[in-house]
């Protein structure tokens, strides 16, 4: 990174000192979550590896996936992906005009938190 | 000025619009895959396969691959610029960057041929 100009202007980056209301806190969890679907997707990969190579690494899999530890990590990374599939939609939105005044972007970070919750737990239950 | 090097496209507008497309490209994949799961519980191996045997879903699955990659590669260069850099974290953080972003390209990289290679290998 190049320092161009004003290089002694004043910065507050100290986080503890940064509020984060909730569309802030649904804006940095959409990288927060980016960044764990990225690590997840080796995992995603390998399993559709295993899936469809042969008949028994298929078989191999689901029963691999009966586990309570791997039911536990893909509904990780699929939570994962549904709270990042639902913040990018309302982020696009945003960008269209839908939910970008103050209390509509309170109220689509809102929507945007409980629909993901719900999605989650109904993932939660498809899972187990 | 420094002219940026390791973002997609070598221009913002350029990555802006690129995480769009690729996030809508992933957004209907992921449906379409959580669609075959969901409408199938307990699928059969023959069953599973045969989802992944027509050229369109194929075709459909490299589109969310490279997807995947540009996708991926836009969102975190956008966090490591943002995040590892020396007003962060001093005077190491352009090469602890810079091995980041190798490391992402490596993973990406082997993600979309490993990817491909399931897609269209077997």
């Amino acid at each position: 990174m190049c320092i161009t100009v004003k290089d002694n202007r004043p910065v507050n980056l100290d986080m503890t000192t940064i509020r984060l209301p909730l569309p802030a806190l649904v804006s940095i969890l959409t990288r927060a979550s980016g960044i764990f679907i990225f690590v997840g997707m080796a995992v995603l990969i390998y399993a559709l590896d295993a899936s469809l190579a042969s008949e028994a690494s298929f078989n191999e899999l689901k029963q691999s996936l009966n586990s309570p530890l791997s039911k536990f990590v893909m509904w990780a990374i699929v939570s994962g992906l549904i709270y990042h599939a639902v913040a990018g939609v309302k982020h696009m939105l945003g960008e269209v005009g839908v939910g970008e005044s103050l209390e509509g972007g309170i109220l689509a970070s809102k929507i945007t938190m409980i629909g993901s919750i719900v999605l989650i737990l109904m993932a939660g239950m498809w899972i187990w | 000025m420094v002219t940026a090097v390791t973002n997609f496209g070598r221009s913002g507008l350029y990555d802006w619009l690129m995480q769009r497309v690729t996030g809508v490209v992933l957004l209907c994949y992921f449906g379409f895959i959580g669609a075959v799961l969901v409408t199938h519980p307990d699928i059969s191996y023959s069953e599973w396969r045969s989802t992944f045997e027509p050229t369109w879903v194929r075709i459909f699955s490299v589109a969310a691959l490279l997807s995947l990659a540009v996708h991926a590669w836009i969102g975190l260069w956008s966090v490591l610029t943002d995040y590892v850099t020396p007003r962060m974290l001093g005077d190491k953080a352009n090469l602890l960057r810079g091995l980041a972003t190798l490391a992402c390209a490596i993973t990406l990289f082997t993600y979309l041929v490993w990817g491909i290679q399931i897609i269209w290998g077997s």
